[in-house]
């Protein structure tokens, strides 16, 4: 008989220590069954944040780094540097790579650095406790803007996708989301697409998806799926920004933005 | 090999060449670019890699995850950027990771100036980045000595999984001098790295990590890091004295790097013009310091000056050598001011008069 569904090796048998409702499980295993799918396990060395995925070494069934606070894509890019017959990935919240690590995003991908970033955003700080992160929306309540984000004194939330969207370097960027079985089947294609794309030595490749808090979200999981829908998906549009098969217009064109913005 | 005559950061890169390194992460910054300047140009012919990060902090975090997976690596810069560094330092240092990173000192605080100075000493030596660990800090006095310091500084890494530091005034880094190259480094014998993350294929995963939420286990990896530190303590003490024979010096200097140099011409002065006697010690790791060996020397003096190009951060050290038996005075001049031979001179002449 044929074995059609099976554990991802690339997974520990570990129980995860995130909150119930959370994406993060999900977002690993997309990850990790990527890594099976594509033959990649035994090559690819992971770099864990600083953040709610800090532990993610202990749930990734492959080599991994624990790196300094937003400084993932700079360990990555020393690692895929030295050794670049090995598949650097780096798995980062909203916080590490948006916030503290803003300058080692952009000049990785700007460098054209081959190494696959998971850019996982549910809008807020999770593991220091709900406070307000680059990502959060105007209007949201967080712990550090306990009467909501105001855009004239915070600005407003940072589009990651796109901001890196007007470097003409990066191969393959695109945003996903995770709250639904039909969106984490597109997300795992992204995540799947952005592996194969590295395998193949393209440069940067990124997926940013868009995930749940419902802890300090202070909703439930089916709420905090709803709060997803109608307030990050109309600002954070879905779609591939950059893709090396495709012209930077036609890829703008269907992410709809950057066209008479 | 003839001796060809370099300029004290370029020699520095070729050196880290011949050593096996062929990752360098730098960002540039005076007195210390042309060592990136250097490898950028050199790196192709050995088919090395030049990164220029975005910053500092940037450039430490790639040499973290080049070490991670096994390879000689480099950075170099000067006081500021190395201060931008100490984060990624104290990840590399609790990982147990081997790294080789120079700091060609230039005046501070703050932004200072782009001249020589000495006055990182205590940074380098007491702590540099947070939690308990210690670097190994060398001090070369001439180019050849960087070159040679370089080319070793790989293998104690590479021997007590450590970051070492190698730290040389401006002077250090801009004068030119003739230097011996060393052969390429023969890499068939360097020592094997198993614990390197260099993908699980036929083992578990290689989790390279300085996180412990649980306390005992982070007690634990600080011991661990302690013991290190004990050992380097005991086996790595570098010292010189010079002019030091006989059973009495009328005054012992103290100095290191390029400063230690011009003491030595100021001691030639005063012993051939006042017929005085006046010894120079010289250390040359600065952590571990060579507290013993200053302890003999120290011994034989009447007095003790320690002379840097700082406002005296090593006296700390020179005072524990001492243990109180001899009087310590000292002479300084920082902001990139560097003493002269006469300066000092003049000084030993006040002390035995």
């Amino acid at each position: 008989m044929k074995k059609v569904f099976g554990y991802p090796e690339a997974l520990t048998t570990n129980q995860t220590h995130y909150c119930p409702g959370c994406t993060h499980g999900t977002i690993h295993r997309m990850v990790a069954e990527s890594l099976g799918e594509l033959g990649l396990r035994e090559r690819a060395v992971g770099i864990a944040p600083v953040g709610c995925s800090v532990l993610a070494y202990n749930y990734f069934n492959c080599d991994m780094f624990e790196a300094a606070h937003g400084r993932a894509p700079a360990v990555a890019t020393g690692a895929k540097r030295c050794r670049p017959d090995l598949i650097l990935f780096t798995y980062q919240g909203d916080g590490d790579l948006a916030s503290i690590g803003a300058a080692e995003i952009l000049h990785a991908a700007n460098r054209g650095e081959k190494i696959t970033v998971i850019f996982v955003n549910n809008a807020i700080y999770g593991m220091t406790g709900g406070q307000m992160a680059p990502t959060t929306m105007p209007g949201q309540v967080t712990t550090t803007c306990p009467f909501g984000r105001n855009p004239d004194h915070e600005g407003y939330p940072i589009r990651v996708v796109e901001l890196l969207s007007t470097l003409r370097t990066p191969a393959y960027l695109a945003r996903v989301a995770s709250h639904t079985p039909l969106h984490v089947v597109e997300a795992k294609k992204a995540v799947r697409e952005a592996f194969r794309l590295q395998a193949e030595n393209t440069c940067f490749t990124m997926v940013e998806i868009l995930s749940v808090c419902p802890t300090n979200w202070g909703l439930t999981s089916a709420e905090s799926n709803e709060w997803l829908e109608q307030n990050m998906l109309p600002y954070y549009p879905l779609g591939v920004f950059k893709h090396p098969d495709r012209s930077e217009a036609d890829s703008a064109a269907e992410a709809g933005v950057l066209q008479g913005a | 090999m003839a001796k060809v005559l370099m300029k004290g950061c370029e020699a520095i890169g070729e050196a880290a060449i011949r050593a096996g390194c062929r990752n360098f992460f730098g960002y540039p910054i005076t007195p210390q670019t042309e060592v990136p300047e250097y490898l950028a140009k050199r790196f192709p012919e050995v088919d090395g890699s030049y990164v220029q990060a975005e910053s500092e902090v940037a450039a430490i975090n790639m040499l973290y995850g080049g070490a991670g997976v096994g390879k000689r690596v480099l950075t170099t810069s000067s006081s500021p950027g190395i201060s931008l560094m100490a984060e990624g330092v104290s990840y590399i240092a609790a990982c147990h990771l081997p790294i080789v990173f120079v700091n060609i000192v230039r005046a501070g605080p703050g932004l200072g100036g782009i001249l020589p100075a000495q006055s990182d000493y205590l940074q380098a030596t007491k702590g540099h980045g947070h939690g308990d660990y210690k670097l190994l800090v060398l001090a070369p006095a001439s180019v050849q000595e960087a070159v040679d310091l370089i080319y070793e500084a790989f293998d104690l890494a590479d021997h007590y999984l450590t970051p070492v530091m190698v730290m040389g005034d401006g002077m250090i880094g801009q004068m030119m001098e003739p230097v011996d190259l060393p052969d390429m480094r023969d890499l068939s014998d360097l020592v094997e790295k198993p614990w390197a993350a260099t993908g699980a294929c036929g083992r578990g995963p290689n989790i390279i990590n300085s996180l412990y939420l649980k306390e005992d286990m982070c007690n634990a990896n600080s011991w661990k890091l302690k013991e290190k530190a004990d050992e380097i303590e005991r086996k790595e003490q570098r010292s010189e004295a010079y002019a030091c024979p006989g059973d009495v010096l009328d005054v012992l200097v103290v100095a290191y790097g390029t400063m230690a140099r011009i003491c030595k011409t100021a001691a030639d002065e005063v012993k051939k013009k006042d017929k005085k006697k006046v010894g120079v010690f010289r250390p040359i790791s600065l952590w571990p310091y060579p507290y013993e060996a200053l302890a003999a020397e120290a011994k034989k003096a009447k007095k003790i000056l320690v002379v840097e190009m700082s406002t005296g951060q090593m006296v700390e050290d020179v005072k524990l050598a001492v243990l109180g038996k001899k009087p310590i005075e000292f002479y300084g001049l920082t902001g990139g001011m560097v003493p002269s031979p006469d300066n000092v001179a003049h000084k030993l002449r006040s002390m035995i008069k």
